[in-house]
């Protein structure tokens, strides 16, 4: 009933960790596919190890999350250690890689990216780190292009690219690195940036001072953005943004998304919310008498 | 509840030894032994420390100066601002009747509070107290009947808190410990309890971020749990499948060391 695949990618069924949730480690990985994740995908690696903002990296607010990580990572050359065997993981594994250039977005694909992965995803829209992301005017289209066709070149495995619901130029964006060579779009990294300050000592409270806005806040947004997308690209959607329940996951379906991103979920439901979104999902289907999920991507366009 | 800080001012300071000290926040929180809560000091950092003392209305966390977070946290005096937030983490359970406690540095911190509650529920408690030298030893004053050592021998016996544990065993019928404290001790610690049969439980210490369950950093090998979240304490059956308890952690970056 959920069975799905994507770019050729077997997944029992269409939930996806998202990444920089949980990805530090492949044991957290390999949980997350034990708690019913149909794949995951890891937390982005760079060439050199990264710190990270400090903390506070993460907080909430009434309407969803805020992030500002700074993409720490242990680096190319440790990643490659941590993130081998990863048949351990007993799931499809998504590989996600950063770099400040297009050739270094080609170097991190050719050296980290092994067959072990299902795939592998640029996030060209991170919102809080220097260097990366929309700070570093990843997300326009040339530079989307720039990096995708770079990337694509330097490996079989199919490459999915994440961009921003903040871009006005959405479909511009990914008819870019469609044409890149991009076998799917992720949609879409967090949201913002936004603040929350303390009144009392006066400061914002994320170190970062800004951070990315996730969770309940999003997803009418991410709903939006892959609805606007799916009218844009023949290519598949990977629909990210604020979803935590079956009823939020058929949503993004119907929007256009074959498949589904659950970052902050994680937060609001624990690493269960994979196998309780399932659940929801059939339950709904059962009650509606939808046999394939892929029967309904894209429903709401008709 | 919301994941942010609450500012509150620091009620008091206590020296504990040389290098430790105690910081009281008049502020209520609903937290049980072994829980932790992430301090924060605006534009410097945030970082977990288990609460040590919980009084009506009042808690306390006691700190060991060990690096620049812990250096300007004791530049602060009395009325300052600091931000708390938790409490988070899976406490001690209460379980057992004739229980040991074993407490190595700054890991005492947590089980002070345990041996407190403990007490009061009316069970037979044993605490031993370890630390390198004694500028690291805190709790005489409050625990005048638990059992001190270091391991240069300048305060209470000299020696490790497990061959007090091994001790203690031989004359009691101890049949359940709970520890806190380096890996090194805890790994002996967990021998000794597989040893002579007794539950355990231990609380781990690995390098804590968002201090929830959702950033990944404390995640343990190979069952994947968050110690932030499923621990920081966890029980014995848990602890023996935890391949990396006693020989590695990870950085700030999720670079493996030893």
């Amino acid at each position: 009933m959920l069975r799905t695949d994507i770019c050729g990618i077997r997944l029992d069924n269409p939930t996806i960790l998202a990444s920089g949730i949980l990805g530090v480690t492949k044991a957290s990985l390999a949980n997350c596919i034990r708690n019913g994740a149909g794949a995951v995908t890891m937390k982005s690696i760079s060439k050199e190890p990264r710190k990270g903002h400090n903390n506070p990296i993460i907080i909430t607010f009434e309407a969803g999350m805020m992030n500002a990580v700074g993409y720490s990572n242990p680096g190319l050359l440790e990643a490659k250690k941590e993130f081998s065997d990863l048949h351990e993981v007993k799931g499809p594994v998504i590989a996600s890689v950063i770099g400040t250039t297009p050739e270094e977005f080609a170097q991190m694909v050719r050296d980290f990216v092994t067959d072990d992965f299902a795939a592998v995803e640029l996030p060209l829209s991170c919102p809080h780190t220097p260097g990366f992301g929309t700070l570093a005017g990843q997300g326009t289209p040339e530079a989307t292009y720039d990096i995708t066709k770079a990337a694509v070149k330097e490996t079989k495995l199919p490459v999915f690219v994440k961009i921003s619901p903040n871009t006005q130029s959405l479909g511009d964006v990914a008819k870019a690195a469609e044409r890149a060579g991009a076998g799917a779009i992720t949609c879409g990294n967090t949201l913002g940036p936004g603040m929350v300050i303390d009144i009392r000592t006066r400061q914002p409270i994320l170190d970062f001072k800004v951070g990315g806005i996730s969770g309940p806040a999003l997803r009418p947004i991410a709903v939006r953005c892959v609805y606007d997308i799916y009218k844009s690209v023949k290519i598949p959607i990977i629909g990210v943004g604020g979803i935590q329940t079956g009823r939020d996951a058929i949503e993004m379906i119907m929007a256009g998304a074959s498949a589904v991103g659950i970052g902050t979920g994680v937060y609001y439901r624990g690493p269960e919310v994979f196998r309780l979104i399932c659940r929801e999902m059939e339950e709904f289907m059962q009650q509606e008498g939808i046999r394939d999920i892929k029967e309904i991507i894209g429903a709401a366009h008709a | 509840m919301l994941e942010q800080p609450i500012t509150v001012k620091i009620a008091g300071i206590k020296d504990e030894a040389k290098y430790i000290r105690t910081f009281f926040f008049d502020h209520h929180i609903d937290a049980k032994p072994g829980q932790f809560v992430m301090l924060w000091i605006p534009r410097v950092n945030q970082k977990p420390f288990g609460i040590s003392y919980m009084q009506e209305g009042r808690f306390g966390i006691t700190v060991c100066k060990v690096g620049s977070f812990t250096e300007k946290l004791f530049e602060k005096k009395p009325g300052d601002l600091v931000g708390i937030q938790g409490p988070y983490g899976r406490p001690f359970d209460t379980r057992g009747t004739n229980i040991a406690l074993v407490a190595g540095g700054y890991g005492t911190a947590p089980l002070a509070f345990l041996f407190e509650k403990l007490n009061r529920m009316g069970k037979k408690v044993h605490l031993i107290i370890g630390a390198r030298t004694k500028d690291l030893l805190t709790f005489q004053d409050r625990f005048p009947n638990a059992v001190f050592c270091t391991d240069d021998g300048s305060c209470g016996l000299k020696g490790f808190t497990t061959e007090a544990l091994t001790s203690l065993i031989a004359r009691e019928d101890i049949d359940m410990v709970y520890s806190c404290g380096p890996e090194i001790m805890m790994k002996s610690v967990l021998d000794i309890c597989e040893k002579h049969g007794i539950d355990c439980q231990l609380s781990l210490e690995r390098y804590i971020k968002c201090g929830f369950g959702v950033c990944g950093q404390c995640c343990v090998d190979p069952l994947g749990l968050c110690v932030c979240k499923e621990g920081p304490v966890f029980d014995k059956e848990v602890i023996q499948r935890i391949s990396e308890f006693g020989r590695y952690h990870r950085d700030g970056t999720g670079r493996r060391v030893s």
